[in-house]
């Protein structure tokens, strides 16, 4: 790494160019705006020096350099613009060319080929090749990932990426010379995360996508940039479009703070928006058995049957559960809707992380500055892991931490009940427990007693400085307040992450979907906070506290709760909640993309619309928000806060919002936590929000609980994912080598 | 153990130093060693301490047989002194430069004398283990110097506290298992570890970091065999063998079209064309002579009109070639350059690892085109192409085993152009029937 | 199944080295020369000895041109046809080979008895034209010498 403290001066091409000691000079060169080629080099992963493409002429030595392995020095004059240089490149390419087919016009790469970028800017003259091409036939590593070895140049990219950046080590070199090819790990197969990335990362159409290839062509498609739907880290996208359906998932331009990385889910399990088991129009039950119907039959049914229950009930008759994967915007408005329009409490959703207590104990500590991030992650020198098994259930986080330690030698420190790669494969120190034992760990580490083990690694601890400390639903309630006191007693800036699963679960704590919390962790007791929100909104907020999700399905049980709404949720399976149970119901509305244990028994089934066909924004888990992007039209459906805003018209009291920014907007001025620049937001950046309140303590500890996500699973829309389940990988059980 | 006795000739124009004990019976026996000088190098090393030996190897003007020909003294002093890292000896054995076969006589019938130099090295430099990288194919040399070296353990030259010296040292042998670019010495040190043979990014310098991370002296069978006797009877007497900057004598292995293809050793410098004429008994048959390549296949090739050169590092060098590795090989006038250059390329396409583009793609080009060309293929631009290929190859690839492959190309056809125009011309090879083959040795042809 | 003394002979070359996997290539030749190629089996059981995927033991299988994952014959006829024996007729000795045992580059006789391969340098320049058969070097080669080998191993499984 660089040096910063001290600095060097070369001369490139002329201009002086002042950057850190230690720097390459390809990334010197980088800094002036002076464009050097290469196709092996690639930022943070271990120099190869391989494709020769970076050559530069130095003044005093007398061959060619490669910029990408040379370190600047004082004084050193580069020219990268000479005839000699010229020659080199178009040398390297000529040669790169003897052997690799010119098949670009059918090529999946054609149009965004590094190797054509190259040819077509430097040139590579007549190719004086006259003699046969080695041909070798395609091969498929897996159902998601193919190989082309003619059209391989041996960059070596997507063995690095997969053993330095993924620890996976999938790949390596068959043969030697010109024969040499890459080699999957499995005899002609592939075992691994299929993350893709060596898709990704392959300068040209080599390493094709099982899901992508022969499909279109670069300029046919639009291109939106948006957020990933599936686990709680939030890595950016761009989705590509054609014909109104999403062809393939990229981080094309390696913006968002995930850079070039997705795993499995992001890159290829989108395709659940385009299954043909989509629900696409409402569904009515009549005579016991659900038929499809108009929206408008539907809504006024629903409607029908809310009012019907509030009148002979009252409101506390009627619960809604909302979602871990809908927007900030949808979500806010959900429990506004509950709060104000159903005048009920009793809202809450299927929460995967304490969020709640984490922000409690910080907001008390003062200390709401404390929340890291995922580039601080990146960027980490000491991490403390308690619980969770990032590898599989937060790819994005388990691959920050492995750049920590790759990049800035991070000591990672685990807790875990259980052997979990990174703790086998990347911890300077793993504790070991029993199972369960996570909240005691933490009790020991903070009080100072408990075995050994812990006691040496609160040592370990102590000599470090700006530790991060990331848990996961091992850690709730009491233990993260002890973990929040001792950690911020650590030397420098100790920050935190807690774990939750899915796009937003983090915006769905935010955003109040609790029952005794509003937006931005405001206590529902609080007189003040109510009449706060009750002025924004325009209407009283009950003051009568709500039940938790465990309360509700309860309350339905015992024959409390009339009416329960259901947005993107799946309590059936989720809480294991008995059929005879929700009979009782006189109202089960569900809004879903797909049928699923819950819809099953449901009066009302409306066909909502995915991420990709709606704007908003998420939250990820470490509480950044960005902005998703509406991708597509899917006729038929609609998106929840279109449907919230029906059925709030339909019962008599409509609500003044038009679009998803409206709610937002109303959010950045009101949530405390959430005043983010809506510029930043729309351009793409992952805006930080540091959340203050004092929500209620944790009711209960059946009420967090992590669905435990493998690498190819996202509870409900990974079963409608092709590409997630076509991979052998997935009916392997946790834990497995990779 | 072969056949290869029959190379030891002998001339009596050889100065014998690595070689002296050669002839003598149970040449591999720790007794005949002992009983010939054997291990009294190492014994004076440990009175001159290590700063003294290293002093004594730079002034010794002993430059690497390996092929590079760097100063080894030099090459040893740049070892850090102060670290924390073990160090490390690796002998270099790979010997897979075409026309060389030098280090094979002496590992077969002078193992300690190696074994020696290299504790003597490990001495000098603070290393305490030693590796011997054996290329796969010389397995009986392999089983003959573990015997020499349970020898030396059993005697107390290899182990724990030397000689009663204080100094430990282990050694052992390693096997290659068939591939040129091993001898590389960075590709070397990631086949030590394991790894496919592909070379480092220098710098690091193997000195400073080399197998395992740590400092790593490498050097050559021949190289090391010199030390015991450089620190036995003096850098100045080693130095007086030689010419200026090229002390010592070298191993230099005549084959091709020589009367007495042999090995011989020879103070460095030894006049090439006498080293034809005289030592090896010129060429067969009464033929001319067409073309020498002076030091292995990676060398650019002489021609007749050359051959007036002393064989030294520096002479050669200044006539546009290399000393390189000691093969020398003779071809005369019935044999087809292309043909030559083809199997030349033929050799570098086969062994090129592949890591980097000019030497992966452009052997395999050159390979492709000089068959076709040989083969009656061939057009009006390919020699021209092939030039260029070979100067777009030169001085580009990571390791010097591209400029290996370009440098004789480039020599054959800017020295013998008229018998490439010649193949295009004719559509044919004009020396097909012609006498090179079984003929060239006086054997009836098959 | 790999032989104990096979397996012995691991143990004992792996303890030479600070780092296991330095032992790949030694194992990976030893397993060769007992089993007479590398075997799936061997590949597992060298990859679990030194703690490496055993990807990586492939990956040096592909590169180092002495290994196979073959079986081939008894007897590997190595034919050098470098420049030092192609001066002196290494080509000729490889066709030779070639008819007289009716088998091409990288081939075996159908009774598993001989292969043939035409190899690089093998050390033996000034003993050209020179071959080997598995280990053993043959040199100063003639058609005659090698019709002779091929009677000897034929009859008595070795030839001096
Ligand atoms: C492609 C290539 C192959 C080489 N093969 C050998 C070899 O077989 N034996 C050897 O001693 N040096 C070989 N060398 C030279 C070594 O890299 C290195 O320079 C040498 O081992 C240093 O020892 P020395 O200084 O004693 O010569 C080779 C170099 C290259 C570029
Ligand atoms: S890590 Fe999470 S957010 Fe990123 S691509 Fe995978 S599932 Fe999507
Ligand atoms: S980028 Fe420098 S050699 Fe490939």
């Amino acid at each position: 790494m660089a040096d910063s403290q001290q600095t060097v001066t070369l001369t490139i091409d002329g201009q002086p160019v002042t950057v850190p000691a230690g720097t390459l000079l390809i990334e010197a060169a980088k800094q002036a705006s002076i464009e050097v080629p290469s196709f092996c080099y690639y930022p943070g992963y271990t120099l190869q020096g391989a494709c020769r493409m970076c050559m530069v002429s130095i003044e005093k030595m007398s061959k060619l350099q490669t910029a990408c392995t040379t370190v600047v020095a004082n004084g050193m004059v580069v020219n990268t613009q000479n005839a000699e240089v010229v020659n080199g490149r178009k040398a390297m390419l000529e040669f790169l060319l003897t052997n690799h087919p010119l098949d670009c016009p059918v090529c999946d790469k054609g149009g965004e080929c590094e190797l054509q970028d190259a040819v077509f800017r430097y040139g590579a003259a007549e190719t004086r090749f006259v003699e046969t091409k080695h041909h070798q036939d395609e091969l498929k590593f897996s159902n998601l990932v193919y190989y082309d070895r003619p059209r391989c140049i041996l960059c070596y990219r997507c063995i690095r990426v997969c053993d330095e950046g993924m620890d996976v080590n999938a790949y390596g070199i068959g043969f030697r010379g010109s024969h040499s090819e890459i080699i999957p790990n499995r005899g002609e197969e592939l075992e691994c995360e299929e993350c893709g990335m060596c898709i990704d990362i392959c300068p040209v159409g080599a390493l094709t996508s099982g899901t992508y290839r022969y499909k279109t062509r670069p300029w046919e498609m639009e291109y939106t940039g948006t957020i990933c739907n599936h686990c709680g880290d939030g890595c950016k996208t761009t989705l590509s479009v054609r014909n109104n359906a999403i062809i393939r998932a990229n981080n094309r331009d390696h913006s968002g703070f995930n850079g070039e990385f997705l795993c499995a889910k992001g890159r290829f399990g989108w395709d659940f928006v385009n299954s043909e088991k989509r629900l696409t129009a409402p569904l009515v039950r009549h005579n016991g058995s659900q038929a499809a119907s108009s929206w408008e039959d539907a809504l006024d049914l629903t409607v029908r049957r809310l009012q019907g229950v509030m009148e002979k009930h009252g409101p506390g008759a009627v619960a809604v559960i909302g979602s871990n994967r809908t927007s900030n915007e949808e979500n806010y408005l959900l429990q506004r809707f509950a709060r104000t329009v159903l005048r009920t409490n009793h809202v809450d959703h299927h929460r995967t992380a304490d969020f709640s207590t984490l922000v409690a104990a910080l907001s008390e500590s003062k200390a709401t500055d404390r929340y890291a991030t995922m580039q601080d992650l990146g960027e980490a020198r000491s991490i403390l892991l308690i619980g969770s098994d990032p590898t599989h259930q937060h790819p994005l986080l388990a691959f920050k931490i492995r750049q920590a330690v790759r990049d800035h030698k991070a000591r990672l420190y685990i807790v875990n009940s259980a052997d979990i790669k990174l703790a086998l494969r990347q911890a300077a120190t793993f504790v070991k427990l029993g199972a369960g034992e996570e909240a005691m760990a933490v009790r020991d580490l903070a009080s100072g007693d408990g075995p050994e083990a812990i006691g040496s690694l609160r040592e370990k601890l102590g000599g470090e400085s700006d530790t991060i400390i990331i848990f996961g639903d091992e850690v709730q309630g009491d233990s993260i307040r002890e973990l929040v006191g001792w950690g911020l007693s650590l030397p420098g800036n100790t920050r935190f992450i807690a774990l939750g699963d899915y796009a937003n679960s983090r915006g769905a704590a935010d955003m109040g979907l609790l029952p005794g919390t509003l937006p931005g962790y405001q206590p529902l007791s609080s007189e003040a906070e109510r009449s706060r929100y009750a002025a924004v909104w325009g209407a009283p907020i009950a003051s009568e506290p709500g039940r938790n999700l465990r309360q509700i399905l309860e309350g339905i049980e015992a024959g409390d709760i009339h009416a329960l709404l259901v947005f993107g949720s799946n309590p059936v399976k989720t809480f294991e909640l008995l059929r005879e149970h929700l009979a009782r119901l006189d109202l089960l509305m569900v809004s879903e993309l797909f049928n699923t244990e819950t819809t099953e028994f449901a009066d009302v089934v409306l066909p909502a619309a995915s991420f990709a066909e709606k704007s908003g924004s998420v939250t990820n888990t470490c509480g950044q928000v960005q902005a998703i992007k509406k991708t597509m039209r899917k006729a038929g459906t609609r998106s929840d806060l279109e449907i919230i805003l029906g059925l709030a018209r339909e019962l008599g009291s409509p609500l003044a919002y038009r679009t998803a920014e409206d709610v937002l907007r109303e959010i950045i001025t009101h949530v405390p936590g959430y005043n983010v620049a809506l510029p930043s937001l729309l351009v793409g950046r992952a805006v930080p929000t540091r959340p203050n309140g004092a929500p209620p303590a944790l009711e209960r500890n059946d009420l967090v609980i992590s669905s435990h996500d493998t690498l190819f699973t996202s509870g409900t829309v990974s079963r409608f994912s092709w590409a997630l389940n076509s991979v052998n990988e997935a009916k392997r059980p946790h834990g497995h080598i990779f | 153990m072969s056949d290869y006795q029959s190379y030891m000739k002998g001339s009596p124009l050889e100065v014998k130093v690595i070689s002296a004990r050669f002839g003598l019976p149970n040449s591999t026996s720790i007794d005949t060693f002992v009983a010939h000088d054997g291990y009294k190098g190492l014994a004076k090393a440990f009175q001159m301490g290590p700063e003294g030996v290293i002093n004594e190897m730079k002034n010794s003007q002993l430059r690497g047989r390996g092929g590079a020909g760097f100063n080894t003294g030099l090459k040893w002093s740049f070892v850090p002194k102060q670290t924390d890292k073990p160090k490390y000896v690796v002998c270099n054995a790979d010997e897979s430069e075409p026309a060389t076969c030098k280090d094979r006589p002496l590992m077969e019938y002078d193992p300690h004398q190696l074994i020696e130099g290299i504790v003597i090295a490990g001495y000098a430099i603070g290393a305490h283990q030693g590796y011997i990288y054996i290329r796969g194919e010389y397995r009986y040399l392999m089983d003959i110097l573990d015997r020499a070296i349970a020898e030396a353990y059993a005697r107390g030259y290899l182990g724990k506290n030397i000689q009663g010296s204080g100094f430990d040292f282990e050694l052992c042998t390693h096997t290659g298992a068939g591939a040129y670019e091993c001898g590389e010495e960075t590709a070397l040190l990631n086949s030590l570890e394991g790894l496919r043979g592909y070379p480092r990014v220098k710098p690091p310098f193997p000195a400073v970091v080399g197998v395992y991370g740590c400092p790593t002296i490498i050097n050559n069978v021949e190289t090391l065999c010199n030390v015991p006797h450089i620190v036995l009877k003096g850098a100045e007497w080693f130095a007086g063998l030689g010419t200026p900057k090229n002390g010592g004598t070298r191993l230099f292995c005549l084959s091709g079209h020589i009367s007495r293809p042999g090995v011989y050793e020879l103070p460095m410098g030894f006049p090439l064309r006498k080293m034809i004429e005289e030592v090896g008994g010129g060429i067969p048959r009464g033929k001319k002579l067409k073309s020498v390549i002076p030091g292995g296949s990676s060398c650019p090739l002489l021609s007749a009109d050359e051959i007036d050169v002393p064989m030294d590092f520096d002479s050669l060098a200044k006539i546009g070639s290399m000393l390189g590795s000691g093969g020398v090989v003779m071809i005369d006038e019935d044999t087809c350059m292309v043909k030559v250059a083809q199997r030349i390329m033929k050799f570098y396409a086969h062994e090129s690892c592949g890591w980097c583009i000019p030497c992966r793609e452009g052997t395999a080009w050159l390979k492709a085109l000089l068959d076709r060309l040989h083969g009656g293929g061939g057009l009006a631009d390919d020699p021209d192409t092939a030039l260029d290929a070979s100067y777009n190859i030169l001085g580009k690839s990571l390791c010097p085993l591209g400029d290996a492959a370009a440098m004789p190309t480039i020599s054959i056809v800017n020295k013998f152009r008229s018998e490439f125009d010649e193949h295009v011309r004719l559509g044919a090879c004009p020396y097909a029937g012609r006498g090179s083959g079984f003929g060239a040795r006086g054997w009836g042809a098959a | 199944m790999l032989s104990d003394d096979l397996k012995s002979m691991f143990d004992r070359v792996i303890a030479r080295y600070p780092l296991k996997r330095s032992a790949i290539v030694p194992l990976l030749l030893f397993a060769q020369d007992e089993l007479g190629y590398i075997s799936d089996e061997a590949i597992e059981e060298i990859a679990r000895r030194v703690e490496v995927p055993p990807i990586e033991v492939v990956e040096d299988i592909g590169y180092y041109s002495m290994l196979h994952r073959h079986p081939i014959g008894k007897y590997n006829f190595q034919v050098c046809t470098n420049v030092s024996c192609q001066l002196l007729g290494g080509e000729e000795i490889l066709a030779h080979c070639s008819k007289r045992l009716g088998i091409g580059h990288k081939q075996t006789t159908s009774d598993g008895q001989f292969s043939l391969e035409e190899v690089e340098c093998l050390g033996a320049c000034c003993g050209a034209p020179a071959m080997q058969v598995n280990y053993d070097f043959y040199e100063n080669l003639t058609p005659e010498r090698v019709d002779r080998l091929i009677e000897e191993l034929k009859a008595n499984g070795r030839a001096r």
